[in-house]
């Protein structure tokens, strides 16, 4: 059983046993400090925390690993938010001259929610997620973070469980830290392809020539579609959907499948129809006619909210807090084997403490022998506490995602020695 | 040295020439050396030195200066690291002392030049042949750098003879001397900018494809062109990137990489291949990233500027001068009425419905009206009325009569308006003969407060004002909204000229609208009236002049020595500007 019963109001209860012993304080401070490169970046560093009855504070900050543990545990907050590094430490922002106290740096960060895809989804809507709509997610993680990383040439994405409804990217390279306001609006832009309010019907709109990125994009649609769409969202099965659908079409071809629809009832025949009249028209008329594509698009493509990436000083929850209406903790996903994620099997935090309370297995106390020597019994504690826990794999690869930065720093750092060497 | 340090040390010593506007800079290479150390202790040297050289004559004083610049050249790496190129970014502050007189007029030769630039870019498509072959000849007519010349073997060696080097530095002096003109207001800032950049984008446009590498480098832009092998490679993804690319624009053109942080908006609308963070551009692109980075340079260094800007200003040589290039008319000035006394009092209201411009029909109708104008209005009206051939007895009967209506009786208005009056025409106090306000100035200076009804209609009433005015005034509905697009995206001459297509039911109105009295005069043209000038003379019907014309230009006061008649021009504006207050 992966799931305790979690309820808000035990919330109180949990939180100081979360922050005592299971929220990992030794990674986290080392992910926010990126190696001590720059001076005072964990020192000026924004974090706003939710306390209890929605009483929330900004301009957190902390100089040490040590004081930020001191603070959280104190404050037991609900919800933690990490903002900004700032050219001054916001605990002392009142202190500065008006104007100089300003946003420098922080991750580009991206915030997929599933509540954006209401128009689209017929299995759930609002806060509600399945598994079937579940697959939106690993559509949009797929496509993003090959675009990062390819098109971009960011190397050190965090994906984030939001806890509830959707996920968060943390872009973590040092120049996705350092972009401008102008710059992230423009990245931001550039993976946007579903544009449109409730008053559009036609959010993707396709023209010559077709872009690599959409081509790309188009193909790990391509690999769910079938399977997430005509299967599982039945978009051309009901009379209702089937209306949704061809109301994103050209009139003529409208009329033509209306006919054709009388008789053939089943999705997959039905797609291919539209799919062929699709390449059809494309040989045959001038302007390029793209609907198909339009259509997987405008169902599956990520919808992404631009102003959370577009602001430098912008808050965003942190990976580890826990969701207060979900309980769940916020845990990175495992790229390898995003296809398996299953969001309801992430721990909550009753789940956590629970677990916390089983008595030693004898793994454990092997462990504990081999850990005797390396720090003073807090820390051994502390390192044995979360391990016999579910959070323990998701710490597991947070660490790695922290190695492979450290070790992207280190590279650089002889990449720019060498250099010195060379030029005496 | 900072930024401020060296604008100072070339204004200081360009104003510490004594009281004669024509004594020159200081006497000794010693006292350049000395005022490039301390701004503040040169203001202290010996005024006495200056005018001991004497009054040398323009010319010889040129020669000698050329010859002593001569060989501070050879040699001298830092001006030819400076110079080096025909174009520039305008980095770097001038270091070096220029005369007064020299200074004004590179500045008068680049606002020409940045007139130019706005009148053709308003006539023409900005990249299309005809506007590069009439900006090469403004270019050759006043001795700015454009074309490079036939290269040399040696590319690095400024192939510049003494006469491109000239060139070259008049183009770099004159940039920040009107950057002090200009950085004063958001309007003027933005004009600068906007003609700064479309020069820029000629001349870029213009480099040779191995002087663009050239310039790249030299200002330390990072963009490389890819290679025959990797174009291949990319052929696929350069093609389905942008629809202006095809198979052969990849063979033919050179390809750059550039950090997509430096080609944002091509990234934002995905026009481009964006690959490992890197955006493939081919050439033509690439003037948009440069110009977008000058822009942005130019954009901080004018704010800098701006700033900087008081302490330049403390100098009262500089002042009026820098002010007046801010507001400098450089074409025709209407100071010569073709037409004088060709128009008759009664032919007054006839004509502020056909042939006015709207800013005076506004207020020739508030006069009308109220009996009144305030001086701003006055002013602005009264010269008009000047520029379109009333003599001063027609318009000290015109003014009169109609302030008499009014709550002014006849006494009244000799003593206090009359003077004013006749001191528009030059007969009173210094005598000097003020020329009509150009659409710049309308537009730019003394902006209309509660109960003005001077200014310019387009940019300082209300759009919706204004719009119902149109309509008063019959205009079509199309072409108030042709005109209310126009004024929404600050063009208000456009906005004018557009104005004036409309009431004379014409396409086009085939010039340039920049001058109240040149909308009167090509109006009347079109219609065959009076008011045209000499060209309408033969057929002219109605009133028989009550004076001759006079085709000779007024005498203007001032120094003698600067050439051009906007020399003259320059001398009585900045008196206007003593008078305006």
């Amino acid at each position: 059983m992966t799931t305790a019963d979690y309820d808000q109001a035990s919330l109180p209860d949990l939180l100081p046993l979360y922050y005592r012993r299971l929220f990992p304080f030794s990674q986290y401070h080392r992910w926010l400090n990126y190696g001590g490169v720059t001076k005072n970046y964990f020192q000026n560093r924004e974090f706003s925390f939710t306390l209890k009855d929605d009483i929330y504070v900004r301009y957190q900050s902390f100089s040490t690993q040590n004081e930020l543990e001191k603070e959280m545990q104190k404050m037991n907050p609900y919800k933690i938010d990490i903002g900004a590094v700032y050219s001054h430490r916001p605990n002392q922002h009142n202190t500065v001259k008006s104007g100089s106290f300003q946003a420098l740096e922080k991750e580009l960060v991206f915030d997929i929610d599933m509540t954006d895809y209401d128009d689209v989804r017929s299995c759930c809507s609002g806060a509600d997620i399945c598994p079937k709509c579940w697959t939106l997610m690993t559509i949009a993680i797929r496509i993003l973070d090959r675009a990062l990383r390819d098109d971009f040439g960011f190397r050190h994405c965090l994906w984030v469980y939001s806890g509830r409804r959707g996920v968060h990217c943390w872009v973590c390279d040092e120049a996705a830290r350092k972009l401008s306001v102008a710059a992230r609006s423009a990245v931001a832009e550039y993976l946007s392809l579903v544009k449109g309010g409730d008053e559009t019907v036609r959010k993707v709109v396709l023209s010559d020539p077709i872009h690599p990125f959409i081509t790309e994009s188009l193909t790990v649609v391509e690999n769910y579609f079938s399977q997430y769409a005509l299967l599982g969202q039945d978009i051309l099965g009901s009379k209702e959907a089937v209306d949704k659908v061809l109301a994103l079409l050209p009139e003529d071809v409208r009329k033509k499948l209306l006919q054709y629809f009388q008789t053939e009832k089943n999705p997959e025949k039905r797609w291919d129809t539209i799919r062929s009249m699709a390449q059809d028209k494309r040989m045959t008329a001038k302007k390029g006619h793209y609907f198909e594509m339009e259509i997987m698009l405008q169902y599956c493509y990520p919808r992404l909210d631009v102003n959370v990436s577009k602001g430098v000083n912008h808050l965003l929850k942190s990976p580890f807090s826990v969701h207060p209406k979900t309980g769940r903790i916020s845990v990175p996903i495992d790229l390898r084997e995003l296809d398996r994620f299953d969001p309801f099997e992430v721990p909550t935090i009753s789940l956590i403490c629970e677990e916390l309370d089983q008595p030693k297995t004898e793994e454990e106390q092997d462990d504990n022998m081999e850990n005797e020597n390396k720090k003073e019994a807090g820390e051994r504690r502390k390192m044995r506490d979360y391990k016999r826990t579910s959070l323990a794999k998701y710490v597991k690869l947070f660490d790695n995602f922290l190695e492979e930065m450290a070790h992207s720093r280190k590279g650089e750092v002889l990449k720019n020695s060498g250099e010195c060497n060379l030029n005496p | 040295m900072d930024y401020l340090g060296l604008i100072i040390n070339i204004f200081v010593s360009v104003a510490k020439t004594g009281n004669d506007r024509h004594a020159f800079t200081s006497s000794s290479r010693a006292e350049i050396r000395t005022l490039c150390g301390n701004w503040r202790e040169s203001r202290q040297i010996d005024r006495s030195k200056a005018s001991s050289l004497g009054k040398l004559s323009e010319a010889r004083y040129r020669t000698m200066q050329f010859y002593s610049r001569r060989k501070k050249l050879i040699g001298n790496s830092q001006t030819e690291q400076l110079y080096g190129h025909c174009l520039q970014f305008y980095g770097q502050p001038p270091i070096e002392n220029i005369s007064l007189s020299e200074f004004e007029t590179f500045a008068v030769d680049r606002l020409k030049l940045l007139k130019t630039v706005e009148n053709l870019g308003v006539s023409y498509v900005k990249t299309s042949e005809l506007y590069t072959k009439k900006l090469d000849a403004e270019f050759s007519n006043l001795n700015f750098p454009y074309k490079i010349e036939a290269s040399t073997k040696d590319d690095w060696k400024p192939q510049t003879g003494p006469s491109e080097y000239e060139k070259r530095r008049k183009d770099h002096i004159s940039h920040f001397i009107l950057r002090l003109a200009y950085c004063q207001t958001e309007d003027l800032r933005r004009w600068f900018i906007q003609q700064e950049i479309d020069l820029f984008r000629y001349r870029f446009n213009d480099l040779p494809s191995k002087n663009i590498g050239q310039f790249l480098q030299y200002n330390n832009l990072h963009y490389h062109t890819i290679s025959i092998d990797e174009k291949k490679k990319l052929m696929d993804k350069l093609v389905t990137s942008s629809f202006a690319v095809s198979g052969s624009t990849v063979d033919g053109k050179d390809f750059y990489k550039v950090p997509f942080q430096d080609a944002l908006d091509l990234v934002r609308t995905r026009k481009v291949y964006l690959n490992g963070g890197y955006v493939y551009i081919p050439h033509q692109d690439i003037v948009t990233i440069v110009l977008n980075d000058f822009r942005t340079r130019l954009s901080k260094a004018l704010a800098l500027t701006a700033r900087s800007l008081p302490a330049v200003q403390s100098d009262e040589r500089l002042q009026p001068l820098l002010n007046h290039l801010s507001h400098a008319y450089v074409g025709q000035d209407y100071s010569i009425q073709k037409s004088i006394g060709k128009i008759s009092l009664e032919q007054i209201d006839p004509l502020s419905a056909k042939s006015y411009p709207l800013c005076m029909r506004q207020l020739h109708r508030g006069l009308r009206d109220s009996h009144h104008l305030r001086h701003g209005g006055r002013m602005q009206y009264g010269l008009f009325l000047k520029g379109i051939g009333l003599t001063l007895d027609q318009a000290l009967q015109f003014w009169r009569s109609e302030f008499v209506k009014g709550k002014v009786d006849a006494d009244k208005f000799d003593k206090a308006y009359a003077y004013s009056i006749r001191h528009m025409f030059g007969k009173e106090g210094k005598r000097t003969d003020y020329t009509p306000y150009s659409c710049m100035k309308v537009i730019l200076s003394n902006p209309p407060s509660q109960g003005d009804q001077h200014g310019c209609p387009f940019r300082h009433s209300d759009p919706e004002l204004l719009k119902q005015k149109l309509q008063s005034y019959k205009v079509s509905p199309s072409g108030i909204s042709q005109i209310l697009e126009l004024v929404k995206g600050m063009h208000y001459q456009l906005a004018c000229q557009k104005y004036f297509e409309l009431t004379h039911s014409i396409e086009d109105s085939g010039f340039s609208l920049n001058h109240p009295n040149q909308y009167f005069m090509e109006s009347q043209k079109l219609l065959g009236g009076p008011g045209a000038g000499v060209k309408v003379e033969v057929k002219r019907e109605d009133n028989p002049a009550t004076k001759p014309p006079n085709p000779s230009p007024h005498q203007t006061p001032g120094p003698g020595n600067l050439p051009q008649e906007v020399a003259a021009e320059i001398t009585e504006d900045l008196d206007s500007f003593f008078q305006d207050a």
